[in-house]
């Protein structure tokens, strides 16, 4: 990155810095009002798994807690009929 | 009082087609013997599954939406686990949201059955 540096000894940069921007997380189920979760849908479970087939926490996704509830017990239960792994590898 | 449930099994890859459907018809039986009514019924035929059930890397999975007295889920249970054609058995109570969500399935299943229909003559 292009650095330059003024009289005054203060560091400017030609381009401005890029920064991670925190973007309000949000409850999809609450946005969607979905009401229900299916666990026969192992596709849209997917998407609160990490890729070794864990669920992912609350922080990261920003799922409240009632639908928190409803996901884990339906990735629990499409793991028991086998739609979903309980131990994977590079799943995504 | 009826309650309604949905109950879904994977039959052994094993079996011939025949024979499946004998199974199949063999629970339909049962569940009328219990007093329940089949409210809707999906075959998903033969799929993978994402891991091993006794050695076997595929399953026969069949779904029943039903409305059933609350004793007779015990008696269907025991009937899974007796019969050894059935790898798993997974029995659920719906509630309010789940039957809305089950109706919206229904619709959409129906609508891509007309949709093929309409596909195979062109």
């Amino acid at each position: 990155m292009a650095v330059i540096t003024n009289d005054k000894g203060e560091i400017r940069y030609l381009n401005p810095p890029v920064l991670e921007v925190d973007r309000d997380k949000y409850c999809r189920f609450k946005k969607m009002r979905m009401k229900h979760i299916d666990y026969k849908d192992p596709d849209f479970l997917m998407r609160f798994m990490n890729e070794q087939g864990k669920i992912l926490p609350r922080r990261l996704t920003g799922t409240s807690v009632k639908y928190q509830r409803k996901v884990s017990q339906a990735v629990k239960r499409a793991r028991h009929l086998a739609l979903m792994t309980f131990v994977g590898d590079m799943l995504k | 009082m009826p309650k309604p449930y949905e109950t879904i099994f994977i039959l052994t890859p094993v079996l011939s087609d025949e024979q499946t459907k004998e199974a199949v018809n063999s629970y339909k039986k049962l569940l009328k013997e219990l007093n329940a009514k089949i409210v809707h019924e999906e075959s998903w035929g033969l799929k993978k599954l994402a891991y091993q059930i006794k050695k076997k890397n595929t399953g026969y999975y069949h779904l029943f939406q039903i409305e059933a007295p609350g004793e007779s889920i015990a008696h269907l249970e025991t009937a899974y686990k007796r019969d050894e054609r059935v790898l798993r058995y997974l029995t659920v109570h719906l509630d309010k949201y789940a039957l809305q969500y089950a109706e919206r399935r229904k619709g959409k299943l129906a609508n891509k059955k007309v949709e093929r229909k309409e596909e195979t003559p062109a």
